[in-house]
């Protein structure tokens, strides 16, 4: 599904990422786990496609597809979405409005004709309840005023109605009270598919819970630098991410 | 709630695409202005002796005044001995029915899509049509006689209602008010007038469409809307021009009048021809419309989706003498390429407990400038006066301009006033998202600009608010990048 | 009818008898400025709510030599002034008898214009006298250009805190009335500190006219803060521009608190001329009797990542004027600027009057701009509440005023002159 090797990143001049390897096979989920600051959010823009990041090297495929060719928009209908950490205010766009374009404009690209007003319909109700979203929510401005834990779920309402192949959902936990956190969780969940990846960013434990991994990496300083089992994230739980970067420190002489 | 979105994500690539010419003989007099053209004028309209007297005084006065120069807007100055003051459509016969107007004119219409033909025509809106200086012909006239509703061209009025005409026209915008009002005076041409007796609402949408066909003429209708006490009317007028390299001038006064407990609904979509992509040609549209609520309990609401013109200079205003009388302006002002846009309003409280609202969006793009300026000014007597202003700017690109003039006058101590304004742009991350979600910018922009005047576009009337939002999305074509 | 002859006899005078040389030639520059445009009349936007042509209908004493009792003097000191440098001028002529310098050479200096424009500060002079007529285009700007004398000039130089500088202007009109045109031309060197504060007072019962034009010109890393005092009698009117060039990344912060007065109109400018820069403009304006206050300022934005937040509060009360007018320039180098202002007002009498024209201009996208402008009334809400509990009505307004004015006071930063200002204003609200 999405093969990463060797991607190096710079923002501002500045290297973030410093030769990534990743690959995620269909239906797999993977979590990346590291310390603030390392990297994480950065190769999920650059995965999506946010120009202020320069990649210097490297290459990822992406469904067969040279993901680094494509727009942002052409990745997105081509099916990766991202749920983004801190999504963006867009005042008097109405939610509703703006994920009929999304998914319009997704079947356009691929050819087919776009939904009429009652089948759009049907499937937001259909999806609404899978994550349960309030419906009001979906007729204010996309995020605006939006409480933390009602833009995470409305993320995960707009991966639900534009079916990916490959979600990136960078810390959808952070934010959510338990409650929230279930929902959100028993969402992707449901979401899950033999034909989806998902790649999870996360600080904890808690989100892993609900969710289980097929494979956990740590990220630090802009490389992976350890991958393992979900009891990866166990024993990082446990001991905190000292034990595997003070070994990595060590190991690069700082 | 009313969404209509699609419209705007239908955006097509398509320039002005009103600026065809139509072929027909135009009746034209000679160049410039003097009394002699003023009497030509009257008598071409076989006007009564009062009317004549009128427009001279009015000229009288315009001679002796200045071109106003405090408006944030350039342009070099007009010479007004260089303007045709009267164009008609020949021949100039009294037409029946508008199906007998010349075939080239219907063809017009059509392209403009407003059919003249009794079967296509909108249902449940009244159309009067102007082109150049006079009016072409009036639609669904006999129903609307029926209850008392007289709708019909300023011309007509002026021979078949002229005690209307006499006590009316003048008492909202006085003949001298301002540069451009006093020339209209002396030398309008034709119009609507519309009068909606006591107690009658008006079952549907009066609507007139005007259109500037002739070269080196200029345009001056006026307009006067009266609604008696109880009455009610929504009024809607669109206009369009040819494409000129030339700067023709657009001169219109707009006069309403609404008794106690009248209701007055005015929108317009303004898509005068703007210029080309460098500046060249484009109307100049500098306009006077005032409508005072004269009666308690009235109410005087302006409606306009402003994207056409080189150069506009309009504040539709309200007089809100009547107690308890109530002022609205809903404002989408769309500049692009090298427009310019002077505009807003005006809400003069002098009644008890008179209310205001202001709404006005303007989105600059290009190498335009855009400027609201709004005067909102509360007298001694006008007891808990109350106004709202929210000014909004969207600035697309860095070559633009966006300005905000509000003037404040308060001498009531219970009066209270209260205006806002932003300036923003969109964002980066805001477009990264859109396209995240596979919008393309183009698209996601016009989502955006139309989320952004849709308190505004949710005033129009339902038929018309669709045209609108295309309009707007045609007329941002190429500002993105 | 306004008279403006002797303006020329003036002019003539001072360029017979007085130095030639780069202040004479400033003053060429004035004249001619200001006989091409006049005095400003109403019809001129920029002075639409205030008709200055009135005070120009009698004909003003210009003699810039009376003097002043020690006691006179000794009245009207700030407090704080033992340890501030005290800089007086009587009827806008600087005067250094009167004056006291605390500060030392290493730290400030003060010396006449006209000894500046032609000693070691000559160069410093010829670059930044009038160069605020660059910007604004005014008559009486002009007319205090053409007649510069007696001017002063200050370099600040101390950086390890400000450098406190109080400035009485004195008005002598007890022989007639008076006109006065003090010039001064401030210059915060690098990195330097400044606390500069400025009171007026009018001696006598005769009318006086303080047409005053200071410009402040702020190199990088220095540091700011100006504080206008205006509390005068009821026949004092006074155009007072203030002019302050931020041409270095630096830092400004501005008050003007205006109480007291005939016609007063305040000309606060403030031009951001380089990157980074951060200003701060705040007033505030309690008017009673028929003392009408124009405020009128503007905040341009010429470079890139500037900030500005601007906050004038004010009440209009019997029959006076209050006029805000505040602009805001975003020029097309100006990408990333935060420009914020704000104008709120009371009403407090049918016979005063309030006119606001908050203003944005702006010619760049990238930009956070926002401006608000109410004016209303006490809030109800809250007078309803303090009289639940007790608090008779006279005395609940007062209350509720006082907090009105809180927000602007509390910018004013030394301590003294806060406490002073609130004793002002505590004096003035419950009169
Ligand atoms: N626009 C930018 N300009 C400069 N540096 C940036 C920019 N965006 C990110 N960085 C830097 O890149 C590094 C990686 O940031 P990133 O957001 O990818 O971290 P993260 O792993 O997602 O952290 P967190 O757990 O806090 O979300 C950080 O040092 C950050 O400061
Ligand atoms: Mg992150």
């Amino acid at each position: 599904m999405l093969s990463i090797k060797n991607i190096h990143a710079n923002i501002a001049g500045k290297e973030i990422l410093k030769g990534i390897n990743l690959d995620i096979k269909a239906g797999e989920v993977h979590a990346i786990m590291g310390p603030n600051g390392s990297g994480k959010s950065t190769l999920a823009s650059v995965l999506a496609g946010r120009e202020e990041f320069e990649v210097t090297e490297g290459e990822v495929e992406f469904a067969g597809k040279d993901l680094l060719e494509l727009s942002t928009e052409d990745r997105a209908r081509e099916g990766l979405f991202l749920a983004f950490q801190y999504p963006v205010e867009i005042p008097g766009v109405s939610t509703t409005n703006f994920i009929k374009a999304a998914v319009n404009e997704k079947r356009k690209y691929l050819g087919q004709e776009p939904l009429d007003a009652v089948s759009f319909l049907k499937k937001m109700k259909e999806k609404m309840a899978l994550v349960e979203i309030d419906q009001s929510l979906l007729s204010r401005s996309i995020n605006e005023g939006f409480s933390g834990g009602e833009k995470k779920r409305n993320e995960v309402f707009q991966m639900a109605m534009l079916e990916p192949k490959l979600a990136i959902m960078d810390e959808t936990d952070s934010g959510l009270d338990i409650d929230a956190l279930r929902i959100v969780a028993n969402g992707i969940n449901k979401l899950r598919s033999p034909e989806r990846s998902i790649l999870l960013i996360t600080h904890y434990q808690r989100l892993l819970d609900y969710i289980q991994p097929d494979y956990v990496h740590v990220l630090y300083k802009g490389r992976i630098v350890r991958s393992g089992q979900k009891e990866l994230a166990l024993e990082l739980e446990e001991k905190g991410y000292d034990f595997i970067t003070d070994e990595v420190d060590l190991s690069l002489g700082l | 709630m009313k969404e209509k979105p699609e419209a705007l994500e239908q955006a097509v690539l398509n320039e002005y695409k009103y600026g065809f010419v139509t072929d027909i003989h135009t009746d034209l007099i000679a160049k410039g202005l003097n009394e002699d053209t003023i009497r030509l004028i009257s008598e071409k309209k076989n006007e009564p002796g009062w009317m004549l007297d009128w427009r001279l005084k009015a000229y009288a006065g315009w001679l002796k005044m200045e071109e106003p120069t405090w408006p944030n807007v350039k342009y070099p100055p007009i010479d007004y001995q260089d303007i045709i003051y009267y164009a008609a459509p020949k021949p100039k016969k009294q037409l029946n029915s508008l199906e007998e107007a010349d075939p080239e004119l219907l063809k017009t219409f059509e392209k403009l899509g407003i059919s003249l033909n009794e079967q296509k025509r909108l249902t449940g809106v009244a159309v009067d049509v102007v082109m150049d200086s006079v009016s072409i012909g009036t639609s669904f006239k006999e129903q609307l006689s029926e209850i008392g509703v007289i709708f019909c061209s300023i011309s007509e009025a002026i021979q078949q209602h002229p005690d209307l005409v006499k006590k009316y026209m003048g008492s909202v915008v006085p003949m001298t008010d301002n540069y451009f009002a006093a020339l209209n005076s002396a030398v309008f041409t034709d119009g609507s007038f519309c009068f909606i007796p006591k107690g009658v609402r008006c079952p549907m949408e009066l609507s007139t469409y005007f259109r500037i066909n002739a070269e080196n003429a200029g345009q001056f209708e006026r307009t006067l809307i009266i609604a008696e006490d109880n009455a009610y009317v929504s009024y809607l007028e669109g206009c369009t021009a040819p494409m000129r390299d030339e700067h023709q001038l657009h001169a219109a006064v707009v006069e309403l009048v609404a008794l106690e407990k009248a209701e007055i609904k005015y929108s317009t979509v303004q898509n005068w021809y703007p210029g080309d992509k460098n500046g060249l040609g484009g109307i100049y549209n500098f306009v006077t419309k005032r409508g005072i609520c004269k009666g308690d309990h009235s109410k005087i609401s302006w409606t306009q989706v402003e994207t056409g013109s080189a150069i506009t200079w309009k504040y539709p205003s309200v007089i809100l003498k009547g107690d308890h009388s109530i002022g609205e302006f809903y404002s989408v002002a769309f500049t692009n390429n090298h427009q310019q846009a002077d505009t807003g309003t005006k809400m003069i409280h002098l009644g008890k407990n008179t209310r205001s609202r202001i709404v006005s969006k303007g989105i600059s793009a290009g190498h335009s400038n855009n400027s609201y300026r709004g005067l909102v000014r509360a007298s001694k007597q006008a007891a808990n006066a109350r106004n709202y202003s929210q000014c909004d700017s969207l600035l697309l690109g860095d070559k633009c301009g966006a300005h905000t003039f509000p003037y404040i006058e308060v001498k009531n101590k219970t009066a209270i006033v209260e205006h806002e304004a932003t300036t923003s742009k969109i964002g980066e991350d805001q477009l990264f998202y859109c396209k995240q979600r596979g919008i393309d910018a183009e698209t996601a922009v016009a989502l955006i600009v139309n989320g952004f005047a849709k308190e505004v576009m949710n005033q129009l009337p339902m038929e018309f608010a669709v045209e609108a939002q295309k309009l707007l999305a045609i007329s941002m074509e190429g500002s993105v990048g | 009818m306004e008279s403006t002859a002797y303006f020329k006899d003036q002019f003539e005078q001072l360029q017979q008898t007085g130095p030639q040389g780069t202040i004479a030639g400033l003053r060429k520059e004035g004249f001619e400025d200001f006989n091409g445009r006049g005095l400003p009349s109403f019809r001129d936007e920029e002075w639409k709510y205030t008709n200055i042509s009135t005070l120009f209908q009698q004909e003003y004493n210009l003699d810039g030599e009376a003097g002043i009792e020690p006691s006179e003097l000794d009245a009207i000191r700030l407090p704080g002034h033992e340890q501030a440098n005290e800089l007086v001028f009587v009827n806008g002529i600087f005067k250094a008898e009167y004056s006291c310098i605390r500060s030392g050479a290493n730290e400030l200096i003060v010396m006449p214009l006209q000894q500046a424009a032609e000693g070691e500060y000559k160069t410093l002079v010829e670059t930044h006298l009038n160069q605020s007529a660059a910007y604004i285009k005014d008559g009486l700007q002009a007319l205090n250009t053409a007649l510069i004398y007696g001017g002063l000039f200050i370099h600040v130089l101390k950086k390890q805190e400000p450098v406190q500088v109080y400035v009485y202007h004195i008005l002598e009109a007890a022989a007639g009335p008076v006109l006065a045109q003090p010039r001064s031309l401030i210059y915060a060197d690098k990195g330097a500190q400044l606390q500069l504060t400025e009171s007026y007072t009018t001696i006598g019962n005769a009318d006086s006219l303080n047409n005053q034009v200071m410009e402040v010109v702020v190199e990088e890393n220095a540091y700011v803060e100006y504080y206008k005092l205006q509390n005068d009698n009821s026949n004092a009117s006074q155009v007072s521009t203030s002019h302050i060039r931020q041409i270095g990344r630096s830092y400004v912060h501005t008050v003007s608190i205006a109480l007291n007065g005939g016609m007063v109109r305040n000309n606060m400018n403030l031009v951001l001329d380089a990157e980074g820069n951060e200003s701060h403009m705040y007033g505030l304006y309690l008017l009673k009797g028929k003392t009408h206050v124009d405020n009128h300022t503007l905040i341009d934005n010429r470079k890139p990542n500037c900030f500005s937040n601007q906050l004038y509060k004010g009440i209009a009360d019997d029959s006076a004027t209050a006029v805000f007018n505040g602009r805001i320039m975003v020029q097309p180098d100006a990408q990333k600027t935060n420009a914020y202002q704000a104008n709120k007002n009371i009403l407090r009498s049918d016979l005063a009057t309030i006119n606001a024209k908050p203003q944005l201009e702006i010619f760049a996208d990238d930009v956070k701009c926002s401006h608000g402008c109410t004016v209303g009334q006490l809030d109800e809400e809250a007078l309803f509440y303090l009289r639940a509990r007790g608090i008779s009505k006279e005395k609940a307004e007062v209350m509720l005023l006082q907090a009105f004015a809180a927000d602007i006071l509390v910018q004013i930063k030394p301590k003294a002159l806060r406490e002073h200002a609130e004793k002002l204003i505590d004096k003035h609200l419950s009169l």
